[in-house]
């Protein structure tokens, strides 16, 4: 049974399910639960957002509040995962992967490859991302181009309840390290979500929008700026097709190129910086693989090559939004801004 | 250590604006005109004072995420503090920074920081310079309980001590990593424990006495100062609000926050201290607090009537932009 609940009920309910199915399943982060060695309430927090709320009362010590010590316990996530549990470990803000990259990249990324296959490292880093809070240039970051540079992790996006809840159940049954990035400003979406468990495969894109004229291919937040332009390109006549990719890492090829075979015209919208972003990538896929297909040059809509800045009008002037993306499709279109 | 009466004052002052600066913006973010993530540093005034009282243009401060007192410390202009976290083009980071992100180099307050443990090795490279440009400086990493556990935190103090940089490592523990507790998180009872395995000088203090403080911050600096390398100093203290505003506080006991208040106010403890000895009269104090209140009053309203930045702003301050 379907009913509606908040990506990060979604969320909260997957690991929930998990849990319960898996005793192998841990959380271990920075006040998942809070309240650790305090005179108050035991589960203070459930996570800085309260996203893992009730979890610790449920499971108890499976929950595991962390000193701030991201690279032992991000790194003790990862050697867990060698030794027989699953782990599910929260990096707060992603902009904090800086002081415990080595533990991602370095270990649990390249495992199965450099042990010649021998390895399974089944560790989930659950991580919050993007701007939208006013957090400014430390806690607003997009750095899942970082991670889906690196060959050994999965990277996974999802844009929607829905996604959210059966990409991380997929992401806890998988046996390879799997970064979950998490828009802090979609927590409070709501959306259709079935009550029982179920799981999505990495690597397949969702049409969210179906459409001739132009592809637009996003993820994450950018997926609901490039549907709302999409609407309203439909009522100017201009249809678009919009793709939601899911997981960037491993990335749905055949449906970029299907599609784009189909319009002839790619934007591509990603609210990462500009350089070495994803759509940098999806540009040079459809620049390699159907080139002959495209009938304009290729546009991308991204957030400036600059640090994301404090202050309100900054900050939403930073933001990709529907109106740039608008922009971009009409000048593929050939149409005058 | 003596304190002449302009030094006593000055130290009231300090505190005391610290205080109104953080009492005013509790209940300007309440009113939702102030963007983004504030922690609050009321209650911990006499650490920041403390140490800060010794420093001069030579030396050098790295800050946490409760920034406001280490910047008010070493001297930023409170209105363009006040102006940076509303936002304004007229801040202290010209509204780029926010909060987490207050920084005055010219001052030599090298920042506030979004992230736990930044602090500590830029400490160690402010201290290396001032040591190699033999500038008689020192080099102050403030950290709280939380990220005294972070490696960038142990790694620095082996650094400095290796390399017998003039550094402090002041740990302000305020009993709270967000909502979890230091006697849960941190491995030893005394932080300064940790301290021997660095080869250097472990000294707590109790952080509501401005007195306390003051003086093993004396002694720190002078010996960082003179050659004889770097010191670990825990200063206990509570912190007056959540871990940022909007924290509900569960996790703390019942009226600990109004015991804390009633007993161990470092500005009421301060008063008692210098009126009982005679050394400030009541009325110089009393002045004190009036220009700060309207100090505080003015800086508010001309954050809140100042400019915010404009489009041209965004791609600035960045050696390329696409
Ligand atoms: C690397 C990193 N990890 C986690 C956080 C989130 N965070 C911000 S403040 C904080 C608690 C810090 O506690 P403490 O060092 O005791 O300082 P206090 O807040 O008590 O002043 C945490 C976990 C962060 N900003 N950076
Ligand atoms: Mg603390």
């Amino acid at each position: 049974m379907a009913r509606k609940i908040t990506y990060q009920q979604a969320i909260n309910e997957a690991l929930s399910q998990e849990m319960s199915r898996d005793p192998r399943v841990i959380i271990m982060g920075e006040d998942v639960a809070g309240g650790a060695g305090t005179d108050g309430e035991d589960e203070a927090w459930g996570g800085v957002l309260g996203v893992t709320k009730g979890l610790y009362k449920k499971f108890g010590d499976r929950v595991m509040d962390t000193p701030i010590t991201e690279s032992a316990f991000i790194g003790a996530a990862v050697g867990a995962a060698t030794a027989g549990l699953r782990p599910v470990a929260e990096l707060m803000f992603i902009d904090f992967m800086g002081v415990c990259l080595d533990q991602i990249f370095n270990q649990a990324a390249k495992f199965r490859y450099m042990f010649g296959g021998k390895a399974e490292t089944p560790v989930v880093i659950r991580t919050m991302y993007g701007a939208g809070f006013r957090a400014a240039a430390q806690h607003s970051q997009c750095l899942y181009p970082v991670f889906t540079h690196i060959p050994g992790l999965k990277v996974v996006m999802p844009a929607t309840p829905y996604d959210a809840k059966g990409l991380l159940i997929q992401a806890i049954r998988d046996n390879d390290p799997v970064i979950f990035c998490e828009h802090k400003v979609l927590y409070t979406l709501e959306g259709d979500v079935p009550e029982e468990p179920y799981t999505i495969p990495f690597g397949e894109a969702s049409v969210v929008r179906e459409g001739k004229d132009v592809t637009i291919v996003t993820l994450g937040r950018m997926v609901h700026m490039a549907t709302e332009a999409a609407d309203n390109l439909a009522k100017q006549g201009i249809k678009c097709e919009v793709i939601d990719l899911r997981t960037t890492s491993p990335m749905d090829e055949d449906t970029i190129l299907e599609s784009v075979e189909n319009t002839g015209r790619l934007v591509v919208v990603d609210e990462a910086h500009p350089r070495c972003n994803i759509a940098t990538d999806v540009s040079a896929l459809v620049a390699d693989k159907a080139f002959d297909s495209l009938k304009a040059p290729i546009k991308m809509v991204t957030g400036p090559h600059v640090p994301v800045p404090f202050s309100d009008v900054l900050e939403d002037l930073y933001i990709p939004n529907a109106a740039k993306i608008e922009a971009a499709v009409r000048l593929v279109m050939g149409k005058k801004n | 250590m003596q304190l002449s009466k302009a030094d006593l004052l000055k130290a009231y002052r300090m505190m005391k604006t610290i205080r109104e600066f953080e009492e005013r913006l509790h209940v300007e973010f309440a009113t939702g005109e102030i963007p983004g993530f504030v922690h609050l540093y009321a209650g911990e005034e006499a650490s920041a004072t403390g140490f800060c009282m010794h420093l001069d243009g030579r030396d050098k401060i790295a800050s946490t995420h409760r920034g406001h007192g280490h910047s008010i410390g070493k001297g930023c202009d409170v209105d363009a503090m006040m102006a940076e976290i509303y936002g304004k083009k007229s801040g202290l980071c010209g509204g780029k920074g926010g909060s987490m992100h207050i920084a005055d180099l010219d001052k030599g307050m090298l920042g506030a920081n979004g992230i736990v443990g930044g602090g500590p090795p830029l400490i160690c490279g402010a201290g290396l310079a001032a040591k190699v440009l033999k500038t008689g400086g020192v080099a102050i990493a403030f950290v709280g309980d939380g990220a005294f556990n972070q490696g960038t935190t142990a790694e620095s103090l082996n650094l400095a001590s290796v390399w017998r940089l003039p550094c402090l490592f002041v740990v302000e523990n305020n009993g709270y990593a967000e909502a979890t507790s230091s006697k849960y998180s941190v491995s030893c009872d005394d932080f300064t424990d940790r301290a021997a395995a660095y080869s250097m000088p472990g000294i707590a203090v109790d952080g509501h006495d401005f007195f306390a403080v003051y003086e093993a911050a004396g002694e720190a600096i002078k010996r960082a100062r003179s050659g004889g390398g770097p010191s670990l100093i825990e200063v206990k203290l509570n912190r007056y609000y959540g871990h940022f505003e909007g924290d509900a506080q569960t996790y703390r006991g019942v009226d600990e926050v109004k015991n804390i208040r009633a007993t161990k106010d470092c500005l009421v403890l301060f008063r008692r201290r210098v009126e009982g000895a005679k050394l400030l009269d009541a009325s110089e104090l009393n002045k004190i607090d009036a220009d700060v209140m309207a100090q505080i009053e003015n800086a508010v309203k001309k954050a809140k009537a100042a400019p915010k930045p404009t489009a041209a702003d965004l791609m600035t301050d960045v050696y390329v932009s696409y």
